[in-house]
């Protein structure tokens, strides 16, 4: 079986981004720029997948500029077989991408696709599950476990709001994935020097997907968040219960 | 002209509060007519939601179990239903977000995730990058898809609304999916996104055992309880406790942590709460950047003298 798992090059999930003045966007240049936390876990459970014995090619897929090929090479020197890149110097929404990565799944034709639950800078939480919907398969989202079950089926525990809830799914299936499914790998240096000799194939958007369907959300402007006000600091609990006394937060 | 088609969220026995928030998001709007769907095999959460106002009818979609409301199950009937409407919205909970995007993919349209305010039936406030910026969007497709970020609305309290429930079959039970189990942290506390005081503890609690000093100070004040990721990936509290980008955004009128240095997708998920409280031995911990009252001391001897003299 062969896994597909799509990642996205974003900001670094420690930098603090910052809203331009302008309001036209978020100042991204020469900030650090990483894989999607979730799609790094998502990279970690298809490798150990393959070590289980349970898959015989990990290919790592993303929609992205050139750059983004600098985060395919991390892929696989954390042990990715091959990567896809589909570069496009335009932003890509989910329903786009899901369709991007449909004519993926339709040439690779694997028997798992695993994904983040979200990218952390649109915090959409969309992809996997349109591509779920568009190839007709099922989806188990925010998986914190997964475990083949003898037919060629997947039970699939997902944080949700209540707990933990635990589906079956039979594969071929999407799989996006919550924070505690697994830690990822650290790359090591050997590894980062053989990565660049695995492939790496560039594909044209336009080429993979000439007739994309459906209308991007317009971005009008950005703002900065409200900041809050100033707060104080207390010496004593005496004085900290007397503030919250005050506001009627506490009887 | 804009007509609202609500997903209705529940546990089994009571219509979650966060169908409420999307119906006072959706008043909001100004909309013509709302109407809800939901999918339950208990007729009894169809006669609940009619009694909120505002809700022209209810669609009661009979379904085998009350747990099986399976996205894949589920989404093409609420598509269908949606192409009636101009807006097809879900609470930005697990569930929703779930759910809505296959719901957008079915129709054709991209979703407009966690819709924190909204500008006018096209336009719409939302957070990206955990919060740190704050995106206005348009769009004007035929069928508005989207997720209420619950943190954002109150809800709606009405109960004094007659709406129509009309019965439906699910006839789109995906075969490829199936629910296996549900196991929750159920606790006796109020529910952390709902409630009115939350009281949270990081790592600086130190182990499972030592959480029972900040469970003890919940119940004191009636509060729930709620953790920051380090907390739940050392294993003291389980993950539906966890606040945050990827866990729960609250907005209680107080939120009081003790030991939580205050990291980016911590902060996300509590930027809205009335009062922050933060306590911790760190002088320097960014929490006391956003709290709106600090105090620098260790827990363990605070959390026994507040539950003296509270």
């Amino acid at each position: 079986m062969k896994i597909l798992v799509a990642i996205k090059r974003v900001v670094d999930y420690n930098v603090r981004v910052q809203v331009k003045p302008d309001g036209s966007g978020v100042a991204t240049d020469g900030v650090k720029m990483s894989i999607n936390p979730f799609d790094e876990i998502a990279i970690e459970e298809a490798l150990r997948i393959k070590e289980q014995g349970k898959a015989d090619e990990v290919v790592v897929v993303t929609i992205g500029n050139s750059d983004s090929q600098q985060q395919l090479r991390t892929a696989m020197a954390m042990g990715a077989d091959r990567a896809v890149l589909v570069e496009t110097d335009s932003a890509v929404q989910p329903l786009q991408a899901a369709q991007v990565l449909l004519k993926i799944i339709e040439e690779e034709q694997p028997g798992l696709v695993i994904t983040g639950k979200q990218a952390i800078d649109d915090d959409n939480n969309q992809t996997p599950q349109m591509l779920a919907t568009l190839w007709n398969r099922p989806q188990a989202t925010f998986a914190s476990q997964v475990e083949f079950t003898g037919d060629n089926k997947l039970n699939v525990t997902r944080e949700v709001d209540a707990g933990l809830e635990t589906i079956q799914v039979e594969l071929p299936a999407v799989v996006s994935t919550d924070l505690r499914l697994n830690e990822p790998r650290f790359v090591k240096l050997p590894d980062i020097m053989k990565a660049k000799r695995k492939p790496l194939e560039t594909k044209v958007l336009a080429d993979v997907a000439p007739d994309l369907q459906g209308q991007m959300i317009e971005v009008l402007s950005h703002e900065a968040p409200q900041p809050r006000s100033k707060g104080v600091m207390v010496e004593s609990v005496d004085e900290l219960i007397n503030i919250l006394k005050d506001k009627g937060l506490v009887g | 002209m804009s007509k609202v088609l609500i997903l209705a969220e529940h546990n089994g026995d009571t219509i979650n509060q966060s169908t409420a928030k999307v119906l006072t998001a959706a008043k909001q709007l100004g909309a013509d007519t709302i109407d809800v769907v939901l999918f339950a095999n208990n007729a009894e959460l169809a006669a609940q939601l009619a009694t909120l106002a505002g809700i022209n009818e209810v669609k009661f979609v009979a379904s085998a179990d009350n747990h099986d409301q399976l996205a894949a199950s589920i989404a093409p009937a609420i598509a269908e239903m949606g192409k009636d409407y101009s807006h097809v919205w879900g609470p930005s909970t697990t569930f929703g977000k779930d759910v809505m995007p296959r719901v957008a993919a079915l129709l054709g349209v991209n979703q407009v995730s966690d819709i924190m305010e909204i500008i006018d039936a096209n336009t719409f406030k939302r957070p990206i990058y955990a919060g740190n910026a704050i995106i206005t969007v348009k769009t004007d497709t035929p069928q508005i898809v989207a997720t209420v970020r619950t943190a954002s609305f109150a809800a709606d309290k009405s109960t004094d609304g007659n709406a129509t429930v009309s019965e439906h079959a699910l006839s789109t039970a995906a075969e490829h999916t199936s629910f296996v189990e549900l196991s929750s942290g159920n606790s006796d506390r109020p529910d952390l996104q709902t409630a009115s005081k939350v009281i949270s503890g990081g790592r600086g609690v130190g182990s499972e055992e030592n959480f029972e000093i900040v469970y003890n100070l919940a119940d004191k004040i009636g509060a729930a309880t709620g953790a920051s990721r380090a907390a739940v990936d050392a294993g003291y509290v389980p993950n539906d406790m966890q606040v945050g980008q990827t866990g729960k955004i609250i907005a209680p009128d107080l939120y009081m942590c003790f030991g939580i240095s205050g990291a980016i997708q911590h902060l996300t998920g509590i930027k809205d709460a009335g009062t922050i409280v933060a306590i911790n031995k760190d002088g320097d911990a960014p929490i006391f950047e956003v709290a709106d009252v600090g105090l620098v001391g260790d827990l363990f001897k605070i959390i026994p003298e507040m539950m003296e003299k509270l």
